[in-house]
């Protein structure tokens, strides 16, 4: 070895060291609050699955159908969600579904509750979002399995650590895109709401926000799709869903089974993807 | 009564708008300024009191910073120092120093602003556009559709109030921007170029919409403006601004006949001061004519017309060329003369100068008289009366 490579590598920084003992601490005084987290989540995610789960899924493909031509005033869209619904059920995978969409719907909420106020503090604050860049990439680039392993320490197995780790790979989209929406708001609609003397609070809610509303459900839609895609991840650390037996087909190198799984999930992709560009549509 | 105040105002942009302050000072320009502090000089020592009921106009070029000194009326422009009075029921508010729900009530109720994009906000329909005043307001729904519905009708716009701004023309938005700007029935107009993204015909229209909306609200309305026709057609009073500073204040006609100095000369230079100037800008004032004895006067320097005052300043006698003359108003100056007669044309001071011309074309050069409407003499123009206003010379 060279004298200057032997010079760098004689001390080796403790990173991995120091976050063990971070997650060690979070793990021996916050655990009563993490385990609480993850109980609440469980409870009310599961209760509503099973609450889907007893009505006859053919009730909940027409209602589907119908929210998806609420939504987007289609009737083909309409047709081709319940047609892909149908196709779903046939495979045998409703229950997988059913668990999947809480969890996406689950975690796009959590991320756009959190997120958007953050995007909105971030945009009135510039300090804060040069704070916050950094941080965001890092939640974007750091490989899943990565944050993966202390969250399973933090929350155990099962639903919580799944919705955890889609919420921290899902959530810059909305705090990003909110910020975006709110900073690029013309100038002159703002000095027309401050001109007629509007608050701080009337500011955000009559101008700022409608203004930025259609980026933020851009926002929203990514969400969701990130949310989605963490499906496989989740079912890693015990999540139920579509995820399940795609890892068990990996598992067990059964072709049919992971063929079958994969074809669910890109037909809930499409359906999740046409049904909720909201904010693409208003914003053409 | 005075409705706004600008009291040596200074306006420094940028984060070292303090040193920039005493830079100026010190007398320093505002590129020196801008060179050392990277601050920008947007309005020093701005002076001027807007009385109730008038149209002032700033006038400038880009960057003169015209409206910087309107945008500091609402507060939009924050004022580095100095105050600016704003009139509430009598009493005179400083929006620098006001606490912000103070300049909140004087937004809300006082000062309205049309802006040179409309800003109309896009989600919304023409009639909550024109709302939006008063919802910030908290006014009640029911009273509030009542004015809206008002307003739209007072710009013609009544039948539009469901549509959206993108679906109405340049022209019909900046109605909708008016209307929005009335409904606050605030009594001071802040106009930032309101008609500049206009095509022509479509901006003369508006011009003389508000000048007939002027006529019943008597708003007291400051109007920024990069144009000088337009300046010239709606101020009762022109403030011209260069680099920051105002250079010149007065009334439309002294502006074309005295500008203050090259940069107001340069402005002016292309504009005709027919449009603006009256007999009364240019006459020589009665007690400043040439005696031609026992109580005879000589109308022009050329001693070809001559009148006899009474003492109570009524004409007893009237020659030209040592003839009895005729009287013929210059109204009728269309009117070729009738053959053989001696014509002496008379005006009153409000008569525009363009038709003193006309009349002195008819009456071969002939000067005009003035009388005011007690039929007292007041004053004579002779050609070179006019040549002067029109070429803008000072007597030699």
């Amino acid at each position: 070895m060279d004298p200057v490579t032997q010079l760098i590598t004689a001390w080796k920084i403790p990173i991995g060291a120091w976050g063990k003992a971070f997650f060690s601490f979070l793990t021996t005084n916050f655990e009563w609050f993490f385990d609480g987290i993850a109980r609440g989540f469980t409870v009310v995610l599961e209760g509503l699955i099973g609450l889907v789960l007893m009505v006859p899924p053919i009730i909940v493909v027409v209602l589907v159908a119908l929210l998806a031509w609420y939504l987007q005033r289609s009737v083909k869209l309409a047709i081709a969600t319940a047609v892909g619904l149908l196709f779903i059920i046939n495979l045998g995978f409703w229950k997988e579904t059913i668990e999947t969409l809480a969890l996406v719907i689950a975690a796009a909420g959590v991320s756009m509750a959190i997120g958007v106020p953050v995007g909105i503090a971030a945009a009135h604050r510039p300090w804060l979002f040069r704070i916050l860049r950094p941080i965001l990439d890092l939640m974007q680039t750091m490989p899943t399995f990565v944050y993966l392993i202390p969250v399973l320490v933090l929350f155990g197995l099962g639903l919580a650590p799944g919705l955890i780790a889609t919420v921290i790979f899902a959530i810059p989209a909305p705090v990003r895109l909110t910020h975006l929406g709110i900073t690029s708001v013309p100038k002159q609609l703002i000095e027309a709401g401050e001109a007629f003397g509007a608050t701080r609070r009337q500011l955000l809610w009559k101008v700022e926000l409608p203004a930025a509303l259609p980026t933020i459900m851009a926002g929203l839609t990514q969400c969701i799709m990130l949310s989605l895609s963490m499906v496989v991840i989740a079912a890693l650390v015990g999540a139920n869903g579509l995820g399940k037996p795609v890892v068990r087909a990996l598992n067990s190198v059964n072709i049919p089974l992971g063929l079958e799984a994969g074809i669910a999930i890109v037909v809930l992709a499409i359906i999740l993807d046409r049904v909720c560009r909201v904010g693409e549509r208003k914003a053409s | 009564m005075t409705a706004v105040e600008f009291k040596n105002v200074d306006i420094v942009f940028g984060e070292r708008a303090a040193e920039g302050i005493r830079m100026l000072d010190q007398g320093a320009s505002r590129a020196e300024i801008l060179e050392k502090t990277g601050a920008v000089l947007g309005c020093a020592g701005a002076n001027l009191a807007i009385k109730e009921g008038e149209i002032s106009v700033l006038m400038g070029l880009s960057g003169s910073g015209k409206s910087t000194l309107l945008r500091a009326v609402n507060g939009l422009n924050k004022v580095s120092r100095g105050e600016v009075l704003v009139n509430e029921d009598g009493k005179l508010i400083d929006v620098v120093t006001c606490p912000p729900e103070t300049l909140r009530r004087l937004r809300q109720h006082r000062v309205a602003m049309v802006f040179q994009q409309f800003a109309l906000l896009p989600w919304r329909t023409v009639a909550e556009n024109v709302g939006l005043g008063l919802e910030l307001a908290g006014m009640p729904d029911a009273e509030r559709e009542e004015r809206v519905g008002r307003q739209l009708k007072l710009v013609g716009l009544d039948q539009w109030s469901k549509k959206y701004g993108h679906e109405l023309s340049g022209g019909m938005q900046q109605r909708v921007g008016l209307a929005r700007a009335f409904a606050t029935e605030a009594p001071i107009l802040l106009m930032d170029e309101p008609f500049s993204a206009l095509d022509p015909l479509i901006r003369t229209k508006l011009q003389d919409e508000l000048l007939s909306l002027q006529k019943t609200l008597k708003k007291t309305i400051i109007f920024v403006s990069h144009d000088l026709e337009e300046a010239l057609k709606l101020g009762n009073r022109i403030s011209i601004l260069e680099g920051g500073r105002i250079v010149q204040t007065g009334r439309p006609e002294d502006i074309v006949l005295r500008p203050a100095n090259d940069y107001v000369r340069e402005f002016i230079a292309n504009v005709n001061p027919l449009s603006v100037l009256t007999a009364y800008n240019v006459m020589r004032d009665a007690r400043d004519l040439e005696d031609a004895g026992e109580g005879w006067v000589w109308l022009d320097r050329r001693r070809t017309t001559r009148f006899k005052i009474g003492p109570d300043r009524k004409v007893v006698a009237a020659e030209r060329d040592k003839q009895q003359a005729t009287w013929v108003a210059c109204s009728q100056a269309e009117k070729p003369v009738e053959p053989g007669t001696r014509p002496v044309y008379w005006a009153s001071p409000g008569t525009p100068l363009r038709t003193v011309m006309l009349a002195m074309h008819r009456a071969e050069t002939a000067p005009v008289a003035l009388f005011d409407e007690g039929e007292r003499f007041v004053g004579a123009i002779g050609v070179r009366d006019v040549l002067q206003a029109v070429l803008r010379r000072q007597p030699d």
